[in-house]
Parts: C-alpha cells; sequence; structure tokens
C-alpha cells in the first residue's frame, strides 16, 4: 500500500506491503539503520523512535498505522555536526558501551524529559524501564539523562 | 520476526468497524494500539488476515465524567489513562494500574479497549475494571449492549465480544473506596507473574491477574470478607477457584502462595 510520513523533517513516500513494520520500514526502505531491531518481543526497545513526539517501540507498529505522522529517528537528532544535548550527554558521562541499546536509550530519555522536564533518578530509572542494556550500563546512562535534566550537560 | 501476509484496512467510525468485521467475518480482526495483537502476529500466533485499523477513530478515546460513572473510550491509551485527572480523583485504582502497564513506551501506544478485547489473565487492567466493577459497552450491527466486567471474560483470551462487535466505552463506577494493587514481577516491565487488585467498598471486591485461565474475581476471598472474616483469614482463601498456570516463573503452588500473601497485602494496603 502507498504510505506517505514525515521522517527527520522529510516527506517519504513509499509503496510497501501492508504488513510492513515500522521499524522495517525505516532501516530497509529509508536506509535509516540507527533504530535497531533488538529483542522482537517489544521488550528491550532498541528499536524506540518517536512518533509525533512520543518514544514508541517500532518494532510494534506497522508502518501503515502511522502514515501522515511525524516520526523522528536518532538519525533525526543531531542538528548537523553539533549532537542533541542527549547525545552529547551519553558521550560525556560514558553511557554507552557497545552501543546497541543507545540510540533506542535516546530516544526514550529525550520523549522521557519532554513529559517530565526535572525527573529524580528513580523517575529516570522507571521511565528507561522498557529499555534493555545487555553491558548493563544503567548508572552511566542514569547519569547522562540527569545531566541533561539537571542542564549541566 | 514479520507478520503473515495481510490486508490492511482503516475504518474511521465504530459503525464502519463493524461493517467491516460483517465483510470479513473470521478473518478480520480489529488492530487499535497493536501492543497485545502485533507480537502475537510476529511470532504467527496470530495471522490475521485482514487488520482493520480502528487506532485513528475519532470519538473513541476520550474520558468523561458521566454522573454515576467515568465514561472512558475504547481508544484511550494507558498513557491517558494514567494522567487523567478526572480519573485519578473519581478511579484513581485504574489510573494507577494504567500508570504500571509494561513500560512508557508501550503505554503511548497500548489502549484500555484493547486491552480488554485481548482479555489476557496476565494483563493488568482487566484486573483492576474487574476489582471497580466496570462495564464494556459493545456495538454490533443490531446496536449497543453493556457487558459487566463480570461476565465479560468467559475463557483463556475470549471474551464476550461476538465476532461483529466493538467495544466502544468502558464504564467505571466513581469509587471513594480503599483500594490497593499489588504486581509481583522479576523483571520492571515483566507481566505479573501474579498480581492483586482490591477495592474495599460496602462490597468489597477483589480481582487476580494470572491465576487462571482469564482475569478473575477471589469470590472466596470476597465472600469471607462480606461474611466478617479477618483480611488474614480471607486471605488464605485466595486460591479457591482458581488454576494457576504453571511456567517458568513458577508452579501452580508457589502463584498460590503468592496470591495468599498478595491479596493479604492488599487487603491490608486498601483498608489502610
Amino acid at each position: 500500500m502507498q504510505i506517505d510520513m514525515t521522517v527527520n523533517g522529510r516527506a517519504y513516500s513509499a509503496d510497501v506491503e501492508d504488513r510492513t513494520l515500522l521499524v522495517h520500514y525505516l532501516r530497509d526502505h529509508l536506509g535509516l539503520t540507527g533504530t535497531n531491531v533488538g529483542c522482537d518481543t517489544s521488550s528491550c526497545g532498541a528499536c524506540t523512535v518517536h512518533i509525533d513526539g512520543q518514544s514508541v517501540k517500532s518494532c510494534t507498529v506497522l508502518a501503515a498505522q502511522v502514515r501522515g505522522a511525524d516520526i523522528t529517528t536518532i538519525e533525526g537528532m543531531a542538528n548537523d555536526e553539533e549532537l542533541h544535548p542527549m547525545q552529547e550527554a551519553f558521550r560525556q558521562c560514558h553511557g554507552l558501551q557497545c552501543g546497541y541499546c543507545t540510540p533506542g536509550m535516546v530516544m526514550a530519555a529525550t520523549s522521557l524529559l519532554s513529559e517530565n522536564p526535572d525527573p529524580s533518578e528513580q523517575e529516570v530509572r522507571e521511565g528507561l524501564e522498557g529499555n534493555l542494556c545487555r553491558c548493563t550500563g544503567y548508572h552511566n546512562i542514569v547519569k547522562s539523562v540527569l545531566s541533561v535534566a539537571g542542564g549541566q550537560s | 520476526m514479520i507478520p503473515a501476509a495481510l490486508k490492511y484496512v482503516e475504518v474511521d467510525s465504530a459503525a464502519a468497524a463493524v461493517a467491516a468485521l460483517s465483510e470479513y467475518g473470521d478473518d478480520a480482526k480489529l488492530m487499535a494500539g497493536g501492543h497485545s495483537l502485533i507480537p502475537l502476529m510476529r511470532f504467527r500466533l496470530a495471522a490475521p488476515a485482514v487488520i482493520v485499523d480502528i487506532s485513528r477513530m475519532g470519538g473513541l478515546s476520550d474520558i468523561r465524567d458521566a454522573g454515576e460513572h467515568i465514561s472512558v473510550g475504547a481508544l484511550a491509551r494507558h498513557h491517558v489513562v494514567e494522567n487523567s485527572e478526572l480519573l485519578q480523583a473519581q478511579a484513581p485504582l485504574l489510573a494507577h494500574v494504567a500508570s504500571k502497564v509494561g513500560d512508557p513506551s508501550v503505554r503511548h501506544r497500548g489502549t484500555l479497549g484493547g486491552s480488554m478485547a485481548h482479555g489476557d489473565p496476565a494483563s493488568d487492567l482487566p484486573a483492576a475494571v474487574l476489582a471497580l466493577g466496570g462495564s464494556v459497552v459493545l456495538q454490533g450491527p443490531d446496536g449497543e449492549r453493556v457487558v459487566a466486567a463480570d461476565d465479560f471474560f468467559t475463557g483463556f483470551l475470549e471474551t464476550a465480544t461476538a465476532e461483529t462487535e466493538i467495544i466502544t466505552e468502558i464504564r467505571i463506577p466513581k469509587s471513594s473506596a480503599g483500594w490497593s494493587f499489588q504486581k509481583f514481577n522479576r523483571r520492571a516491565q515483566d507481566w505479573a507473574i501474579v498480581g492483586v487488585a482490591a477495592v474495599l467498598g460496602d462490597d468489597p471486591r477483589v480481582s487476580l491477574i494470572n491465576m487462571g485461565p482469564s482475569p478473575m474475581r477471589a469470590s472466596a476471598v470476597e465472600a469471607a470478607l462480606a461474611g466478617g472474616a479477618s483480611m488474614a483469614e480471607a486471605a488464605s482463601l485466595a486460591t479457591d477457584g482458581t488454576a494457576a498456570p504453571t511456567d517458568l516463573n513458577g508452579d501452580a503452588d508457589y502463584r498460590g502462595h503468592l496470591a495468599r500473601v498478595f491479596v493479604e497485602r492488599a487487603l491490608v494496603e486498601a483498608a489502610g
């Protein structure tokens, strides 16, 4: 079917199979491979993107369901050469090890701060509970998010 | 994993959804947030030939004060239910339980109607609706009918919803009674291994998560409380009439133990 949507500020149009999941549309059709496929069971959050500003697991949405929506992926976060403050914070605080979960973590964390700009450490931990880090680097991930929330990045 | 091939149809009203269900019959499945259905489709445990997308239909996601009860549109997402000031004030158990479903990204998509329609014995929201004595409004080819939550869950992933009906609304009686929600799991975002919802109004209501083939009430506990039993005595009856599953998280005996412990905790907290 024909689907149109805005991804990272750019309008895209494509003819895809009706069963196409959003994550596969982003990766395989648009080549935006920064969004990872992790568990494929709606658990790990590696595929987290924003749909109209809210974090969503893109492995659990049909591309057809978000026709006309405004999608942001990790590729849309930096402003040219300048990293998004959350990306910069992950860099400064060593918020990543292998990096696999990082795109999803950044998307979930920015969505969290848009709803709760000044979260406690506990609120950050609970806000990121849908994103798993197999390196178990949660301490520095939480530190990264808190540093942005506190405006210290 | 990729779902089986399907035909995608979007509808813009409950009447159009009913018409689509009538047209495609058994092959069709309604999809709202998709957070119960898409995982099943990826595993090919479900392979509907037609997906009828109701997720962007207007008018079915409002939460409003309807006098005796709060009317929650079937398409109200968990995130909206969780943050609804009306529900926080008039049926706080429902808002609280919505905040415990899955994780924030899941709650941005999942809907109350979808959770009810799926009827999973392990899911949180059906237990809350049962404990609050809510009801479900169904629209079909012959009009509308209201089914009490008590009569709604009929078996494993089965509900009273007919093939050609759509859930349009969930009605939640206003409640200022003491309440509690207990959810036991090992990982933050997991399904409950066992969960309990309790509302101690004039007529105490206690419901159990993952203690049988469908979301269920702890009838023996409720009867004991109504008969003047102590909380400990009532909680000791938590497994009466249950048929807890055995899986990698625990066997039926272990779940029974958890049910007794968490029912007592729920009763104590709700009474406090």
